[in-house]
């Protein structure tokens, strides 16, 4: 910012109105997890069960992120999205299996040595998917909702027969490096390594999405672009390209969500991102579209409310969601954090 | 004058422009000379909006030719038309109801940061954007955001303003505001096209002016030869200037 942007920030008049969070969505993620204290009425299996929310809400963060932006952004509905969580999995499977003998070294510098180059495969396929998606299928429908959910449920099918032929039919199975695998002990509450791995990562990419988003020209443009794409045109830039790079990183983005939700399940399948698909749009429709901290928000509430339920009311876990979304949108009925669509 | 100098900033040559199936503009032709304030006027209907969406290239001319600063810019895509320091101010304001002031007119400046000179300026042009400087752009006034949507687009020395209906549902206050910050513009030699209903408005700031009709230029001249002739506006705008009073 410019010495005059600065101090006009700094003028006491300008900072009457200044931009607030609204803290009440955030809030829910507290009451509700505070509120299924005395149901659940042991406090360490309280402990571990909003751990386990937790966890899982932050993987389908990472899995729902990308796809809020490009619905935000590029008004895409792409139910392909999917597949980029699919085959980021079986990138990451595949760096693992065959670094299987640093996993066996029982150190966590081995075990980083094998899962860093698997994350980053996993981004950079399912990166590579993206753009050959946007540039390919997706950017002949823009505009035309009905052709973009044909065409990417098309692609969606299409890419899970050729996982197939590339990785074969069958399950693979994908053993956790022994580092992260197991639990600890906090007071009498079991807490899973794993899932604390995830709930580290999934706040890293919120951390960094969220500073990339609003303290970067680049988020500037993006936000800008996810309320007036015309208007931002407007101003010189070009969309188009923003629209490239936003694609590829949403993918990019499933494909990290992909590797951390194989390695959770500690198996990979060719549906297992369409077995997902449901969940990830009840969170980028409850978050509001387009908008990341209502994404972010949205996951971890249905993270929470799904091993809540799973545990009180097992009957109720596949219902949860629905009825989240529903109550939310009775409250909000354009999500947690809507964005000002031009 | 040098030949540059008399040359018009804006040129239109046959300009047709169609949407969809639709026929809108039909051979529109003007001129907007440097360094004044050209009016476009005409009823509802009659295509003043698509005429300067077709110049901004947000919708693309079918036929005939648009110049700007001699530069044809007939097929050139919204984003090169913007880098050649051709501004708009649509109807709605296009502003960014998520971003803050600052954040709306951060991402105007193009070239970087904007000038601390400049920014000076456009505070005392329009005293709310320094007071609303981190407020949502979302939650200004009407009159508000429309300052707000031309302060973005003065942010940066423009060769051309697009201006689309600045007063449209604006109060008689902010509309005397919006004025005074157009004069003060007009002093630094800032070219403009404004498209306008208000007609008092139009009388006010206007040099020269141009009337559509159907997707038409149906007459062009000075802005105060039409504010004087009565039976003209009549003619051309289906009103007179008493009835605006």
């Amino acid at each position: 910012m410019s010495s005059a942007a600065a101090s006009a920030a700094k003028d006491p008049a300008s900072a009457l109105p200044a931009t607030r969070l609204d803290w009440i969505p955030l809030a829910l993620v507290p009451v509700i997890a505070l509120a299924a204290l005395p149901m659940v009425g042991s406090l360490p299996t309280w402990v571990t069960l909003t751990v386990a929310g937790l966890a899982m809400g932050m993987m389908i963060f990472m899995m729902a992120s990308g796809l809020t932006l490009v619905f935000g952004l590029m008004d895409v509905l792409n139910f392909a999205h999917g597949i980029f969580i699919a085959v980021g999995a079986y990138g990451a499977a595949t760096v693992l299996t065959r670094m299987s003998a640093q996993m066996e070294a029982q150190s966590l510098a081995s075990d980083l040595s094998a899962m860093v180059p698997a994350v980053l495969a996993a981004i950079a396929l399912a990166g590579l998917l993206g753009w050959f998606f946007e540039r390919v299928l997706i950017r002949p429908v823009y505009g035309d909702h009905l052709k973009q959910i044909l065409i990417t449920m098309g692609g969606l099918i299409v890419f899970e027969q050729l996982i197939h032929v590339v990785w074969g039919p069958d399950i693979i199975p994908l053993p956790r490096p022994g580092t992260i695998t197991g639990s600890f002990i906090v007071g009498e509450a079991a807490i899973e390594r794993y899932r604390m791995l995830a709930v580290i990562v999934g706040l890293a990419v919120f951390a960094a999405m969220w500073l990339l988003l609003n303290r970067t020209r680049i988020g500037l443009l993006v936000r800008a672009g996810v309320e007036n794409p015309e208007m931002v045109e407007s101003l010189g830039y070009r969309i188009k390209r923003l629209f490239i790079g936003v694609f590829v990183a949403g993918s990019g983005l499933a494909g990290l969500g992909g590797a951390m939700w194989a390695m959770y399940q500690e198996q990979v399948n060719a549906q297992m991102g369409m077995q997902v698909l449901v969940v990830i749009f009840i969170v980028v429709i409850i978050g509001g579209l387009g908008s990341v901290v209502g994404c972010f928000v949205g996951a971890l509430l249905v993270g929470l409310l799904a091993n809540y339920t799973g545990y009180l009311a097992p009957k109720l876990a596949l219902g949860s969601n629905i009825l989240l979304m529903v109550l939310v949108l009775l409250w909000r009925p354009r999500g947690l954090y809507p964005i000002g669509k031009a | 004058m040098p030949e540059a100098a008399a040359a018009p900033m804006l040129a239109l040559t046959g300009v047709n422009t169609h949407i969809a199936q639709y026929h809108i503009l039909h051979g529109v032709d003007f001129e907007v000379p440097r360094a004044s304030l050209t009016m476009l006027l005409g009823r509802n209907g009659a295509g003043k909006t698509t005429c300067l969406r077709t110049i901004m290239g947000l919708w693309r001319a079918s036929a005939g030719a648009i110049r700007v600063d001699g530069r044809d810019i007939t097929q050139a895509a919204t984003p090169e038309v913007a880098q050649l320091g051709v501004a708009y101010v649509p109807e709605n304001m296009g502003i960014f109801a998520g971003l803050t002031v600052r954040e709306n007119l951060l991402l105007a400046a193009r070239s970087g940061e904007p000038e601390a000179k400049r920014l000076a300026w456009i505070f005392g042009l329009f005293p709310a954007m320094k007071t609303f400087w981190n407020a949502l752009a979302g939650n200004l006034s009407g009159g508000q955001k429309q300052m707000l949507a031309i302060a973005r687009a003065i942010v940066e020395p423009r060769k051309l303003l697009l201006v689309d209906e600045p007063s449209k549902g604006l109060a008689p206050a902010i509309i005397a505001n919006l004025v005074e910050a157009f004069k003060e513009l007009k002093r630094t030699d800032t070219t403009m096209l404004m498209v306008e209903q208000n007609f008092n408005f139009a009388r006010t700031l206007g040099d020269t002016v141009a009337v559509m009709d159907s997707g038409r230029i149906v007459h062009t001249g000075r802005m105060d030869e039409l504010a004087g002739d009565a039976a003209l506006q009549t003619k051309l705008l289906g009103l007179s200037l008493d009835s605006h009073q």
